[in-house]
């Protein structure tokens, strides 16, 4: 790492994907429409920043990773990683990056998975200290040493993920980007994923991009969301920031000792279901759940309790409810990031 | 395929040198993964030997009834398919597989090749690389010796250099036609049919004398699709016969300026459909 954190990493001024689909109408005829899956594209990420990608299904986030590691050529727009033009410079950007598809993995599925790893050694062309140096660090924190000698089509999917994630940062990639790292993992997989990609962020100085459907890899790990909807950026900043724009809320679960009527009283909370001694409760989602706890343990009996995230479509489709157009987190977790929201 | 270098002689080599070596190093991987399943590589060699054999046993049936055909001996025949099958499996051998992009962009795989530092034909040249395809190769080997033996051919040098040279032509013509194949799947992923069509329906053809079919079907093979330069035509000059369509003999030595064309143009198609790709899917 050099260090100069002014400059950015990734850098994208107004890229477009324009896809053209051909359609069947009638029996012969067919009919061409243009899909605009990324639409005038800006941000900037520094150097060692995690930032979550988000947005609904078909929103353009794939689209995106897939121009950022040079597997789809823009249809316009200045594009930078690096330093590097991904589409022209492929296999030289391919050195510098690190990519985790989570559906999709690069393991060799008929042979132990460190002969995987040896591929990407030589490919790479790892100098043997460092890929040792990397080897080791990742079997460590990751619990591969058991895994290494297993042919990877023996392996769970949990433990296919950690071993893709090894395999992705064995060169010691600037960037890392990951496409649902936790998607059908089990909760043990998945803290340990999490806290693997937050101490190699913390320690390597590697950038991260992540996308993801579960709300809580973000909390965990990122501190700047992008939330990307029709192609456009229609958000950026932090989680609370996200909350705060959304109207969103959060749902406090609480086990009472018995079955009593709906709770009252409970300020700034609401009761929304009531299902046996169970009940349910929305808040804002910017606010803490500590003094509505508090609130209720004092004057009822609970036994257990929860708190539940609203889901990112929910938040994404409550972005658009609440006002109609994109806003800017007020208190911007990154100030440094200069493009303007798009509405 | 080299398909971002600096423009110099140098990058160029450096990018075709990083490519072989992806190649071998892919090849591997694929060699070992398959020895996972020795007993099914063993049979699945014997296999590709039977099937290709059982071709030429078709052939030494229909010699037990006639004693030429299209007025070329058993051995002449032989030649013609000893030469054809060994140029067509050293080109399934080494860049068959490419005809496996269609499915690899169909499921999505494909990026993840695109990810790699190396250049993405000679992954996908080296997919599922299979030894079994040896198969085939030696039993077009085998039929070839047995064949030069007995072909009566004044073998003077420059005779005797003539038959590797166009083993060597033939197998990049069809290698290059694979590869414009699978090139053509960038667009179309159900395509590996029609290049099917031409390496394998190709060497059918090439297999028997130009003399046993249509003047149409040979300029077709002459002048569309070039497949005449892997065999007929140094074949034909190798045996002192005639030429067809009355073509003049130097056409016999055109095997490797045509192979080099084919190789540009399969390039040129490659580059073009890499450019085009749109992936699938998330």
């Amino acid at each position: 790492m050099d260090g100069v954190a002014a400059e950015p990493l990734i850098e994208l001024d107004s890229v477009e994907k324009v896809f053209t689909v051909r359609r069947r109408a009638g029996r012969l005829r067919r009919t061409r429409h243009e899909v605009r899956a990324v639409d005038g594209l800006t941000f900037q990420v520094p150097r060692g920043e995690m930032v979550g990608y988000i947005g609904p299904n078909g929103a353009g986030k794939s689209t995106t990773i897939k121009m950022l590691t040079g597997i789809l050529v823009p249809s316009g727009g200045r594009l930078r990683v690096a330093g590097i033009d991904p589409s022209l410079q492929r296999a030289r950007l391919a050195r510098r990056i690190g990519v985790v598809f989570g559906q999709r993995t690069t393991l060799w599925w008929d042979l132990p998975l460190k002969d995987s790893y040896e591929l990407v050694r030589r490919m790479y062309r790892v100098p043997a200290a460092v890929f040792r140096a990397n080897l080791d660090r990742c079997i460590e924190l990751l619990d591969l040493a058991p895994l290494l000698d297993v042919p990877v089509r023996q392996l769970s999917l949990g433990q296919r993920m950690r071993g893709d994630i090894t395999a992705a940062l064995l060169h010691d990639p600037d960037v890392l980007y990951l496409d649902e790292p936790t998607i059908g993992l089990d909760v043990v997989s998945k803290a340990k994923v999490r806290s693997f990609l937050r101490e190699t962020n913390a320690e390597r100085g590697t950038t991260v991009l992540l996308t993801t459907h579960d709300l809580t890899d973000i909390e965990q790990l990122c501190h700047r969301v992008m939330v990307i909807d029709h192609g456009r950026l229609v958000f950026d900043g932090d989680l609370a920031g996200l909350r705060a724009a959304a109207d969103g809320e959060r749902t406090l679960v609480v086990d009472l000792a018995e079955e009593l009527p709906p709770i009252e009283g409970v300020p700034g909370a609401r009761t929304v279901k009531v299902e046996g001694p169970r009940q349910w409760l929305a808040f804002p989602a910017e606010r803490s759940a500590a003094p509505l706890v508090t609130a209720i343990a004092a004057r009822y009996p609970l036994v257990d309790l929860a708190v539940r995230e609203p889901d990112i479509e929910a938040l994404i489709a409550e972005l658009y409810a609440g006002g109609g157009a994109a806003r800017r987190d007020p208190g911007g977790a990154d100030p440094a990031a200069p493009d303007p929201l798009r509405p | 395929m080299a398909r971002r270098h600096d423009g110099t002689a140098d990058g160029r080599l450096r990018t075709l040198g990083e490519g072989g070596r992806a190649y071998g190093l892919i090849a591997w991987m694929w060699v070992r993964s398959t020895l996972a399943y020795r007993t099914s590589f063993a049979l699945m060699t014997l296999g590709n030997f039977a099937s290709s054999a059982l071709d030429f046993v078709a052939l030494l049936l229909m010699f037990s009834r006639v004693h030429a055909l299209g007025g070329f001996a058993l051995p002449e025949v032989a030649f013609l398919y000893g030469t054809c099958s060994l140029s067509l499996g050293l080109a399934d051998l080494a860049v068959g597989n490419a005809e496996r992009l269609g499915a690899r962009i169909r499921d999505g795989t494909l990026d993840t090749l695109l990810l790699r530092p190396a250049p993405v034909y000679a992954q996908i040249a080296a997919d599922r690389f299979a030894l079994r395809r040896l198969g085939r190769t030696s039993q077009g080997l085998l039929v070839l010796l047995w064949s030069t033996g007995r072909i009566e051919v004044d073998w003077t040098p420059g005779r005797i250099l003539m038959v590797p040279l166009m083993v060597v032509c033939g197998a990049v013509i069809f290698g290059a036609v694979f590869t414009a194949g699978a090139a053509f799947q960038f667009w179309a992923q159900d395509a590996a049919e029609l290049q099917n069509s031409l390496t394998y329906g190709g060497n059918a053809l090439l297999q028997y004398p130009p003399t046993v079919f249509a003047r149409d079907l040979i300029r077709g093979v002459t002048f569309i699709v070039p497949l005449a330069f892997v065999n007929w035509l140094p074949a034909l000059w190798l045996l002192g016969r005639p030429y067809p369509l009355g073509l003049p003999p130097w056409t016999a030595f055109l095997g490797p300026a045509v192979a080099a064309l084919m190789v540009a143009g399969a390039a040129l198609a490659w580059r073009h459909g890499v450019r085009a790709y749109r992936s699938t899917g998330s």
